[in-house]
């Protein structure tokens, strides 16, 4: 045979030559004889000393995985880990808001002492720049700094294969696949991560839609939004001792919608744009592992929480900055961020919100999740001064009585929060990881979509019943 | 549960990387003498004996499928500087989701100096078709038996040189927790590569027809794209009749596989994998 003018054709046609050859199965006893010399192996190299069949870990998967009481055990931990973030990180958010107006205090009368600073400089500055800031940190800071190592500590633990195991039955019912849960308990913790954790999904269509719709699960940057607000507003209608349990009620329930929301889109989905059934796969259940604390917390403070509130920084500064300036260009008596918000209002009140919600809304793109401290700011910015601003008092005060907030306000912007569009970023990994325009396109326009839709809805109903 | 300490001979200094010329070069790895590949089927702890070695903060779960793509760190180990790259974990090497491929990809055609197949020693027997699927590829192989201090406290004890002697390949019994036998396993690779050991892989042969088809069909795969490796498991492939295989080969995207796998992975997913930002 002459093999200077080999074409790939050319091994083709040889490798069908040859496999004729071959008896039918040849493959398939080869692989059979590999399994086998592999059992063989491993009875020589492994010898049971002990017969422990019935350890410890089973007892607790029984229960855990449990038909009956596996789904209510998931719910009750899910609580106790937002209600642990609940009541910690109100204090300690209010704590940081003080300490940090407090700096701004003092640096603006420091400025204004000097003499020959501009009034601007010492504005853009310290209201501006230092205030986006200190409101990122005083509301983000805390509520991450307990959920990340609880959920860390989960993780570690091996419960998430649990809840995979657990939800199985429900993603298969919606068409989707059911590690899709895994990639979804990802998304708690951020939902760039959790898009690309869908490479652990072979089916390319069951991987789609758990990209598409990963973005309904509030990941960390945004739940110190809903804590805030089911804080401030739901929890403060019931006596102070129940504070901190019907603001973890309200948070857990706006988590379940978030995650009906992810099965409907997946069900629709996978009726529709990407039809198909659910593939069947295996998965591991690990042994409970004892967490490794140190690196819990290694994890979860220094890579999780310091990067997600480094990233909200970098947008809160110059949105902080931004907002000033709208603030400070005077149009006729009012300015250029009220004129603004005042042009949005309509729109905004449409979807139970207001103006200035959705001009928060559109200065924090690129990291959507700061949208409610931008939000306070431009309500400060535009001439509304508030009293003990790091307080639930405070910010009840402002927004209620200062903006004509009303409950409905709360529950839509809640709403909104949950389903609005992915962040840059996210929306940037889907590109990424699904190579696709179009795809990228489909995450914006659907879960935008959806929530214009719901907060829409949610208003006119209310609004209809006469309930505002 | 008794947390009994394991009958090996060991000390603790022998735990502690400063004691075995053990530096760990985090994710300085621009200059590397050697490339070391970590194996395994999912949650064996391939990603804790990569921090381990490199003392990066890859993120470590206790969960399958924690690791999707590959992460990239280096040692130096007497002298010797390696450079590690962590893989998503595998079942098989036929599989086909896409953290699965990202490992597939960098044992066919990343041409490591040396694969390490981590195995969980409570499940030796499923563990072990990875290993000789491995072994079928490359000569370079070394076993390491993680999770030892599980197995104790599971009852069971697992004897490594009985499966080295099986398998034809180095096997060294570690608990990358804790440390314990990492020093050995830095010495099985350095040797390994070296020379010192030479290993003898156990393979599944087939029939004579078959061995005949793959031997010849092997050589054709060289000529037409040189330098390829694995020409032999491309060659099974063929006769498998795997229409991915076969498109690649027409296409020319088997060089293009070869040569992505000396770059880095995806900048963006490096980033979210090396500095620990899953």
């Amino acid at each position: 045979m002459t093999e200077q003018t080999l074409s790939p054709n050319d091994i083709l046609i040889k490798a069908e030559a040859l496999r004729g050859t071959l008896s039918t199965g040849f493959r398939d006893e080869i692989v059979k004889s590999l399994y086998s010399e592999a059992e063989m192996i491993a009875k020589r190299a492994v010898k049971t000393v002990l017969n422990k069949k019935y350890d410890f870990d089973q007892k607790i998967d029984r229960l855990v995985t449990s038909p009956i009481v596996g789904l209510p055990i998931m719910l009750i931990l899910l609580t106790i880990i937002i209600w642990l973030t609940v009541s910690g990180a109100n204090v300690a958010s209010a704590a940081i808001a003080n300490a940090l107006f407090a700096i701004g205090d003092w640096g603006r009368a420091l400025f204004n002492s000097v003499g020959f600073i501009p009034w601007w400089v010492t504005g853009f500055i310290w209201d501006g720049i230092y205030l986006g800031l200190a409101w990122v940190i005083s509301v983000m800071l805390p509520p991450m700094a307990i959920f990340f190592p609880a959920f860390t500590f989960m993780e570690d633990l091996g419960y998430l294969p649990r809840v995979a195991f657990n939800l199985d039955w429900l993603f298969k019912k919606t068409g989707a696949h059911g590690k899709q849960s895994l990639t979804m308990a990802m998304g708690f913790g951020c939902n760039a991560a959790g898009v690309i954790a869908t490479r652990i999904i072979d089916s390319p269509r069951e991987r789609l839609i758990a990209i598409l719709t990963n973005n309904f699960v509030p990941c960390n940057g945004r739940f110190p939004t809903l804590i805030m607000l089911a804080t401030v507003f739901v929890a403060a209608a019931f006596p102070p001792a129940l504070t901190s349990f019907i603001a973890a009620g309200t948070v857990v329930g706006v988590v379940l919608i978030g995650v009906g929301f992810t099965f409907l889109a997946s069900w629709v989905l996978s009726k529709t744009i990407l039809k198909g059934e659910a593939s069947a796969f295996t998965l591991e259940l690990p042994p409970y592992r004892r967490p490794n604390f140190s690196r819990i917390l290694y994890t979860s403070i220094i890579d999780r929480t310091i990067f997600v509130l480094w990233r909200a920084m970098q947008t809160a500064a110059p949105a902080g900055a931004i907002i000033w300036i709208l603030a400070n260009i005077h149009t006729g008596d009012s300015n250029l961020a009220r004129a603004i918000s005042d042009w949005l209002n309509p729109f905004g009140l449409l979807l139970g919100l207001d103006g200035v919600i959705l001009l928060a809304y559109i200065i924090a793109i690129p990291a959507n999740e700061i949208v409610v401290p931008t939000m306070m700011m431009v309500y400060m910015g535009t001439g509304m001064m508030v009293n003990g601003p790091g307080t639930s008092a405070g910010i009840f005060d402002l927004l209620v009585n200062g903006n004509g907030w009303t409950m409905l306000t709360a529950v839509n912007l809640m709403l909104f929060a949950l389903l609005h569009n992915p962040c840059a970023t996210t929306i940037m990994t889907i590109y990424k990881e699904t190579k696709s325009l179009k795809w990228a396109t489909v995450s914006v326009v659907m879960t935008l979509g959806t929530a214009f839709l719901v907060t829409f809805t949610t208003a006119s109903i209310t609004r209809l019943l006469g309930w505002v | 549960m008794t947390d009994k300490k394991l009958t090996l001979p060991t000390e603790h200094c022998e735990e502690c990387p400063a004691f075995y010329n053990l530096e760990q070069m985090g994710i300085k790895v621009g200059n590397f003498d050697r490339v070391v590949a970590l194996a395994g089927n999912p949650n064996t702890g391939k990603s804790t004996v990569f921090n381990a070695l490199t003392g990066l903060k890859q993120h470590t779960g206790n969960w399958p499928g924690k690791t999707v793509t590959r992460a990239e760190g280096g040692y130096q180990f007497n002298g010797v500087r390696y450079k590690l790259v962590d893989l998503p974990g595998t079942y098989s090497l036929l599989s086909a989701s896409q953290d699965e491929e990202v490992a597939r990809d960098f044992i066919l055609f990343g041409q490591p100096d040396c694969t390490v197949v981590v195995t969980d020693a409570t499940a030796l027997e499923r563990n072990l078709n990875l290993v000789m699927q491995v072994m079928e590829i490359t000569d370079r192989v070394v076993v390491a038996i993680n999770l030892m201090d599980e197995a104790k406290r599971k009852g069971l004890e697992v004897d490594a040189r009985s499966l080295s002697r099986d398998l034809g390949i180095p096997a060294v019994p570690i608990t990358a927790r804790t440390g314990e036998g990492i020093r050995t396993l830095l010495a099985t690779i350095a040797d390994l590569i070296s020379g010192d050991i030479v290993t003898k892989p156990l393979r599944v042969g087939g029939t004579p027809e078959f061995q005949r088809a793959v031997n010849e069909l092997a050589p054709m795969i060289e000529a037409t794209a040189p330098g390829i490796p694995n020409a032999r498991w491309l060659a099974i492939r063929l006769l498998d009749g795997d229409s991915k295989v076969q498109q690649a080969l027409v296409s020319g995207d088997l060089a293009q596989l070869v040569q992505r796998q000396s770059q880095a992975d995806m900048q963006f997913s490096k980033k979210m994998s090396v500095e620990g930002r899953q």
